[in-house]
């Protein structure tokens, strides 16, 4: 399958935190054509080795979260209305008049409608909808959804695959299926290659919530560098510039305390050096992402960062150009063919 | 002098090189050995006697500072703060940037064309930058690439009798205590650890207590110091010469109870000047140590510093010398005390 | 039950402080375990050996409470809030320092605005009229928990530090009537818990286990005008699903779930948005520990008056022990 067809097969698949297992199991059968080793860990981090040619080679760890934000439901009432509550950060602006999927016994869905505006409370007009008022129309009577749903069931944004003109795909979970996708295209083209180092590939679980799944994968793991592939805010009207990339131009790669500056120097050289276009994102602390945890992970590991724009992140509608998949997997996989002694120098400050 | 040495060096979160090539050059003829870890931090081992107790001592080599973020069309640098410092304190000031100390300068548009309104606002760092003399947004791309560090210009100076004035005493003085502290000898074994990053998150103090896995930890720092006009007493945290400062509870930290008690009465005995930090406000490495592996017994000492966090930090050489004297005599009182854990 | 949760909710244990109240549960449960041992962070861990799974219970002894941070010339005392105080419920409480000393919390007589309430603004009146005279009695770091005496009316007990010691009680009652099973079960009683779940993660980096489940307190959704939740005082235990620190594994959490079901045990499902507990420093430890809790429904929790149900926590006694027998 080419990117845009594993993009939209994976961005179907429902993996909202704590939801992921299903997403994993698939996710996985997808990765053991090309890797080596394929397992399903106790968080449901997908974790796939592709050995290199030498066994006291050094060890990189390549990892790109698969959950998205979702929701969990906190009620059902007797008519038949669902409460709920997020899971990851999202603005309960573009919940109106959205599609969900409720995943209870079996698998219902839901719109969430609108207080018709002319009802509306005089102190509510004008006002963003609260996340509490929130409630979900399933079109089933109150105790027939309660045989299908309850309490603590995980609600997903229902959203379909849509091409744009020219690269560009739009759909739900975009963030960060995109990068998932963007991993298998790394090992298509590393499929002939003869790489000195062990690859190791996870699609890591729980980042929109705790950097659960790679804090304990990559304390497991133990790499000697690692590699995160994540989305980033892509350039729309309303977002300056110095918080946004402009999809198409390639990789946000971020420069910062987070990341180790050799490494980065290294990916700006292979950039140059391959023909690949990326883009500098300056990072004062926190990026916000899987390398903040990977950084101090047991003995610490050396990791660098490749975001991957999207626009209207967090929403059922993120957009990617998906030449910029293609850019950031041909870096990675520059990266990748390093030797075991090339790599090494880049790890000593 | 060591603190004015360290001082005059450069070293923003995630850009420690400077001090760190510095503080190698000073110990490396102290310890038995030293490595520098995944993320930067130095790790000394200094063996002991026949003590299995595993003490280490940490400061931090980062300071607060900022990171070039874009340039202009005209040539003036947007920039981001690295930890955390107040907007109220940057227009008008100096700055060096990267490796070279390419100085450059905070702007801000004259009093006399700010509107009523704006002569009242604090201007947010978003809006700020800085002016190193470029032309053109080409010609200041070359001479601050994106990413490039950027600390306060600020001197090493004397003020009134016992006081200095000085950047980035905020973890200087700590990492001076450790280097003089390293010139003794002791019957445990020590690891001094000069961590980076703290002023982001308390990163390299994690990796740091990873690897080192002690019994016990000592983290000196610069703390704050509020005994300024218009504060009220009970919000001092520190005073300005009354001594080596005790952390009990922090945001990161509920410090060792025994140990800070201990290190009480190793400053009595001493005749060294002691007091209790006041607030519970602020945190420092010793809230990722104390949680490392099983749990460490950790303390905090601290020399009080005016107005941290800017490039104005005031403190008192006193108080310097107090920590100095209490660190050390604690690790030779522990040293001497075999039933040191057992009695914890 | 009752006896047990009056004794652990009286005894003074604020965060950091756990010495008294780590005594007293040691003395509770020393005769029923295999080995009894306390970590650098302070957490009490008991120990029934096993050759199976590894199965870590905790529930925090600490206490939320304040300290004192400053003593002025008349003898008055400011504080900081040792986990999360509210200055509303603060406001007008007595406070007992570990000695016995007794206080009043006031308040700055010129606060106009009650809104602009702060715990800066707030200070601790023990009856002394000099610095002196208090130095005497309470110095600076010393903390104080608040006052709320043990009162059980039908199946309600009302008292201080419910949050968490009842969670300690269930555990105190489940090591008592241990059942059999050939997991390996550490009950921890964990330190910190209220300043950021500090004691919980060093007790499982000691134990890394293969499972664990936090016994804590819960909100509950069934007082006047609250937000909607399943969780009720006399509801169950409450099954967790999420709060703000953690997700529950889904294996737990089904386990948990069908044991109840099976059982005629009944019971809710939490959904926490604010509010974190021991499991959020817990998962992450090591390679990663599969986390649930079973929560006690508690009403007016972070109040000297927290009120609890007996028979939610004998039925948290009964999950507890299904859970740890039947785990695989």
């Amino acid at each position: 399958m080419g990117i845009i067809q594993n993009l939209e097969y994976l961005s179907q698949l429902v993996a909202v935190p704590g939801y992921e297992k299903d997403a994993a199991e698939k996710c996985s059968v997808l990765f053991s054509d090309w890797c080596d080793q394929v397992r399903v860990d106790k968080f449901f981090n997908v974790i796939c080795l592709k050995k290199g040619y030498n066994k006291a080679a050094k060890r990189l760890m390549i990892t790109a979260h698969i959950d998205e934000i979702g929701f969990l439901v906190n009620s059902v009432d007797d008519k038949g209305f669902v409460g709920i509550t997020n899971v990851g950060g999202i603005d309960s602006k573009i919940l109106l008049a959205q599609e969900v999927i409720i995943h209870g016994r079996q698998d219902v869905v839901g719109i969430i409608g609108a207080t018709p505006p002319h009802l509306l409370k005089a102190e509510d007009v004008g006002k963003a909808v609260k996340l509490r008022d929130i409630r979900i129309d399933t079109g089933l009577c109150g105790d027939e959804l309660k045989k299908y749903v309850s309490v603590g069931d995980t609600v997903s944004l229902r959203s379909k695959f849509i091409k744009m003109n020219d690269q560009k795909v739009s759909g739900k979970a975009m963030d960060n299926r995109a990068s998932i996708a963007c991993m298998l295209e790394i090992l298509r083209l590393l499929k002939d290659v003869n790489h000195e180092n062990d690859l190791i590939f996870v699609a890591s679980t729980q980042e929109e919530t705790y950097l659960t799944g790679v804090m304990t994968a990559s304390y497991a793991l133990r790499p000697d560098a690692a590699i995160v592939i994540d989305t980033c805010h892509g350039d729309i009207p309303d977002l300056p510039k110095d918080v946004s990339s402009t999809p198409g131009k390639g990789p946000e790669i971020s420069i910062g305390p987070n990341l180790q500056p050799r490494l980065v120097s290294k990916i700006f050289e292979l950039g140059k050096e391959n023909g690949i276009p990326f883009q500098k994102m300056v990072e004062a602390g926190d990026t916000g992402t899987e390398a903040w945890a990977t950084q101090v992970s047991a003995a610490g590991i050396p990791t660098a960062l490749l975001s991957i724009p999207i626009r209207y992140m967090h929403t059922a509608i993120e957009t990617v150009n998906l030449e910029d998949i293609k850019y950031t997997a041909r870096m990675v996989s520059e990266f990748a063919k390093l030797s075991s002694e090339q790599l090494g120098e880049l790890l000593c400050l | 002098m060591l603190i004015k040495e360290l001082t005059d060096l450069n070293g923003v979160s995630g850009n420690e090189n400077e001090v760190r090539e510095f503080i190698i050059d000073k110990i490396q003829n102290l310890c038995d050995s030293y490595m520098v870890d995944s993320i930067g931090n130095i790790i000394t081992f200094k063996k002991g006697g026949s003590s299995k107790l595993k003490v280490m001592l940490s400061a931090h080599m980062d300071e607060v500072g900022f990171i070039v973020s874009g340039h202009t069309e005209k040539g003036f640098i947007k920039f981001k703060a690295v930890g955390g410092i107040d907007d109220r304190i940057l227009p008008g000031k100096k700055v060096v940037i990267g490796k070279k100390k390419l100085g450059g300068v905070i702007g801000i548009k004259p009093i006399h064309q700010q509107e009523r309104e704006e002569r009242q606002k604090i201007s947010k760092i978003k809006n700020l930058y800085i002016d190193i003399g470029a032309d053109s947004k080409d010609e200041a791309e070359k001479l601050a690439p994106l990413g490039e560090f950027i600390a306060f210009d600020s001197d090493f100076i004397q003020l009134g009798p016992d006081c200095i004035k000085a950047k980035a005493l905020d973890d200087r003085v700590g990492c001076a205590v450790l280097i003089e502290a390293l010139k003794h000898s002791y019957d445990f074994d020590l690891y001094a650890c000069f961590t980076v990053q703290e002023e982001v998150g308390l990163r390299g103090a994690q990796v740091a207590a990873y690897n080192v896995m002690p019994d016990v930890a000592l983290v000196i720092e610069g703390t704050t110091c509020a005994d300024v006009p218009d504060v009220e007493k009970h919000d001092y945290s520190t005073i300005l010469g009354n001594g080596a400062a005790l952390t009990i509870m922090d945001r990161t930290c509920y410090c060792d109870r025994e140990l800070v008690q201990y290190l009480y009465e190793v400053a009595v005995q001493n005749n060294i000047k002691v007091q209790y930090k006041q607030t519970t406000t602020g945190g420092n490495d010793a809230g990722q140590i104390q949680r490392t592996g099983t749990g460490v017994k950790t303390a905090s000492i601290s020399v009080p510093c005016r107005y941290i966090h800017s490039p104005v930090s005031v403190m008192d050489i006193r108080d310097y010398e107090a920590v100095e004297r209490l660190t050390i005599a604690a690790l030779y009182q522990i040293s001497k005390d075999k039933e040191f854990l057992r009695q914890q | 039950m009752q006896e047990t949760l009056k004794l652990v909710t009286q005894v003074f244990g604020v965060s950091g402080n756990e010495d008294e109240i780590r005594e007293t549960i040691t003395n509770e449960i020393k005769k029923h375990v295999d080995e009894i041992r306390v970590d650098a962070m302070g957490n009490l861990i008991a120990v029934k050996r096993g050759k199976k799974k590894k199965i870590m219970l905790a529930a925090h002894m600490d206490e939320i409470g304040v300290i004192a941070t400053f003593i002025d010339d008349n003898g008055f005392i400011r504080f900081s809030n040792v986990g999360g105080v509210s200055q509303l419920t603060a406001l007008g409480q007595r406070v007992r320092f570990r000695n016995g000393t007794t206080g009043t919390v006031s308040k700055e007589e010129k606060l106009e605005d009650i809104r602009g309430l702060k715990l800066a603004k707030m200070y601790i009146d023990i009856g002394c009229r000099s610095r002196e005279e208090t130095e005497k009695l309470v110095r600076i770091g010393d903390t104080a928990n608040f006052v709320g005496d043990f009162t059980v009316q039908g199946n309600c007990a009302i008292s201080k530090a419910m949050d968490d010691r009842s969670g300690c009680a269930v555990l105190i009652e489940l090591i008592k009537s241990l059942p059999k099973t050939d997991n390996e079960i550490y009950f921890v009683f964990t330190t910190q818990e209220e300043v950021g779940l500090r004691g919980a993660k060093t007790a499982a980096f000691g134990i890394m286990p293969d499972c664990a489940i936090a016994l804590d307190v819960t909100i509950t959704g069934d007082t006047p005008e609250c937000d909607k939740r399943e969780v009720k005082l006399g509801g169950g235990p409450a099954i967790k699903v999420k709060d703000s620190s953690y997700l529950a594994h889904p294996a737990i959490r089904r386990e948990l779930e069908n044991l109840a079901v099976e059982n005629g045990i009944p019971y809710t499902l939490e959904l926490l948005d604010r509010g974190g507990s021991d499991p959020g420093a817990i998962q992450t430890t090591g390679m990663g520990v599969p986390c649930g809790g079973i929560s006690i429904p508690c009403r007016y929790v972070h109040s000297p008056a927290e009120m609890v149900s007996l028979e939610d926590l004998e039925n948290c006694v009964k999950l507890t022990s299904l859970f740890i027998k039947n785990y695989k």
